[in-house]
């Protein structure tokens, strides 16, 4: 198994009581919330904890995107993986954007991708997502199309990496003369690994399993039972289509936070998970799943859900749903050993800062996580494996 | 007096039909809420008219066709319609993204058109000027902001969709997305064109309206020569729910003051 550290870059010094008055801290959020002195130092910050997991032995360093809101300051993560290339040695990058839709030229996201795939010499992980729905109202861009964009996009930004040019491409919503991006790819044979974030959607297994892709698929911030049932549904169709995937195959991210002792733990990261999940998180399902966002079907699900769990998400909810592992290591390593055998993901995502999580407690959890947990899980996975 | 129901096939696509009354041919376009019952003001109108309320491709029991990704696409559907029902002289009347679709209907083709009436129609954009933001507001946003009086509001959120009602919402929400997201609620065209209908119009308009202020109607008055505005007191977004007699009135005298 291997372990990366996460990030969402939080704007970690808003003002919570925001919610008084605003009802999302996205999309509408007014960005006069925002004090640029403090975003340079956060920034910064956050950039160091970036370079520090490299230090600590981390496989890879995970970067998002996200626009216009207070949840995470990545809107172009490219710069800070531009950032990071030249600082970090060995730990692989992974772009975890772009949302392919809400470009009108993806040709850029083919070009951002290789750049720093040579800058690094091949040490880059591309991600290609749809965006959260909110990202549909801040760049206005038609969810209705979300799905054929996203396809396309794809198909572009493959066909510019694995196709010589010039080559012409045709499509509906994208038509390129000359389709030849300078650099090509590092690595070339055939391409960068292809990560699929995704909160859950059999369309997107269904599609990233196919043997022609073959694509990571990372399961986002969900409840244990969830992950499992959605790696399932990817074994599955794999086997559908003839084939057994590989534990490369599937990853998942979460928030994780390991202290001296489950007590410590607990007391020490209830305030930052509850801002994350109350504040940073905090949005109306109009935002969340505009129209063409999901089918109509899976829409109806989701809000039938929303109305059954309209209670609000607490450090106990989350850690008591598997959505958060949380505890001393004994616990955190317990658990992951639990899961890990039962799942079987083969990439560990963890979102060691969050919501407002200081930076010393940030330091504090992943100096501990990288020495107590990730060499234990190392070995049991590796033994597993042999 | 009453209606019936069908379905006819145009151009392969299914499409379901109200219709009711008899006399000269009235076409009703509905805007993004579809049109899936015979309302109050349709069985008014058919006492002067044959109106026939189709609902559109993408909304309510009609078929959502892969063809269709944006009004262009509508507008020239609605000609295969109008030549599939074999209707001449008709008086198209349209509300909201119904009012923007028969503006882009009648100016590429108003030769079957004895007249046209634009109900707070979306359709074209005047700077400075916003529209609601539909997409944004929830169930009850949405039902406080389509009315003037309350009530009507009340009423709306008093009965809350069952599970298939809630597909049919969802349903009408993604065409309205896919016709009126991006540009929001306009086609940057439009307005250009519309010097090209000749047909009388009439421009009916609620004076508070929080979907497409009232401010548009002047937009649209000097934009078709032979129109003419209505502006309805005390009315939201859909003057024809809300005021329906005074709608049916409107809609009644000014057809009859253009037909001969």
């Amino acid at each position: 198994m291997k372990f990366y550290f996460m990030h969402l870059m939080p704007y970690a010094d808003l003002d919570l009581s925001y919610d008084e008055k605003h009802n999302s801290a996205w999309v509408t959020l007014p960005n006069t919330y925002y004090d640029p002195k403090k975003g340079h130092q956060l920034y910064n910050r956050y950039l160091d904890e970036l370079e520090y997991a490299d230090q600590l032995g981390f496989d890879g360093i995970c970067v998002n995107e996200h626009h216009s809101n207070a949840y995470g300051l990545m809107p172009i993560p490219g710069v800070m993986a531009g950032a990071l290339a030249r600082r970090t040695k060995n730990v692989k990058i992974a772009i975890l954007g772009r949302a392919l839709p809400l470009l009108n030229n993806p040709l850029t996201v083919a070009e951002e991708f290789a750049m720093v795939d040579n800058i690094t010499g091949g040490r880059l992980i591309a991600g290609m997502v749809r965006g959260i729905g909110a990202e549909y109202h801040s760049w206005g861009v038609n969810p209705a199309f979300s799905h054929e964009r996203f396809q396309e996009a794809h198909d572009l930004i493959l066909q510019a990496w694995t196709k010589p040019g010039p080559s012409v491409f045709e499509g509906k919503h994208y038509n390129f003369e000359y389709v030849n991006v300078w650099p090509r790819v590092y690595q070339d044979n055939p391409h960068p690994p292809i990560w699929i974030p995704s909160q859950g959607s059999s369309e997107t297994i269904e599609w990233a399993a196919h043997p022609d892709r073959k694509y990571t698929y990372l399961q986002t911030f969900a409840s244990v039972s969830t992950v499992a049932r959605y790696m399932k549904m990817y074994k599955d169709v794999a086997a559908g289509y003839g084939y057994e995937a590989t534990e490369d195959q599937l990853g998942w991210s979460l928030p994780l936070y390991v202290a001296e002792t489950d007590e410590i733990a607990r007391r020490e990261a209830k305030e930052h998970i509850e801002a994350f999940l109350q504040k940073f998180l905090r949005m109306p399902m109009e935002m969340l799943l505009p129209p063409g966002y999901t089918s109509v079907k899976s829409m109806v699900g989701a809000m039938s859900a929303k109305a059954g769990h309209s209670m609000k998400q607490t450090i106990d909810s989350v850690i008591e749903e598997g959505k958060f592992i949380c505890g001393s290591p004994a616990t955190v390593r317990e658990k992951l050993e639990e899961y890990q055998g039962q799942i079987g993901f083969g990439h560990l995502l963890t979102l060691l800062q969050f919501g407002t999580l200081p930076a010393e407690l940030t330091r504090k959890n992943m100096e501990i996580y990288s020495k107590e947990v990730m060499p234990y899980l190392r070995n049991v996975t590796a033994r597993k494996a042999a | 007096m009453g209606f019936v129901e069908n379905t006819e096939t145009i151009a392969g696509c299914n499409v379901r039909f109200m219709r009711g009354g008899k006399g000269a041919p009235l076409l009703f376009l509905h805007g993004s809420s579809g049109a899936a019952r015979w309302a109050p003001f349709m069985e008014k109108l058919a006492e002067s008219y044959e109106v026939f309320v189709p609902e559109h491709p993408g909304f309510g029991a009609s078929d959502s066709p892969e063809w269709l990704d944006g009004m262009s696409d509508l507008a020239f559907f609605y000609l295969d319609v109008i030549d599939h029902l074999g209707l001449d002289q008709i008086n198209l009347v349209g509300g909201s993204i119904g009012g923007w679709l028969s503006a882009e209907i009648a100016i590429r083709n108003q030769t079957k058109l004895n007249s046209l009436t634009l109900v707070a129609p979306a359709g074209i954009r005047v700077k400075g000027l916003r529209k609601g933001d539909v997409f944004m507001w929830n169930a009850e946003e949405t039902a406080r902001n389509l009315f003037h009086d309350q009530s009507y509001a009340e009423q709306m959120l008093a009965a809350p969709p069952s599970k298939e009602g809630l597909e049919t919402v969802l349903k009408n929400k993604l065409t309205t997305a896919k016709l009126a997201w991006e540009p929001r609620f306009y086609n940057p065209d439009l307005h250009k064109w519309l010097h090209r209908i000749l047909v009388p119009t009439l421009i009916l308009w609620g004076d508070s309206d929080k979907v497409v202020p009232a401010g548009y109607g002047p937009a649209w008055q000097e934009l078709i020569p032979n129109s003419r505005l209505e502006i309805i007191e005390n009315c939201g977004h859909v003057p024809q729910i809300e005021k329906a007699d005074r709608f049916a009135q409107l809609v009644g005298g000014f057809i009859g003051e253009v037909t001969r």
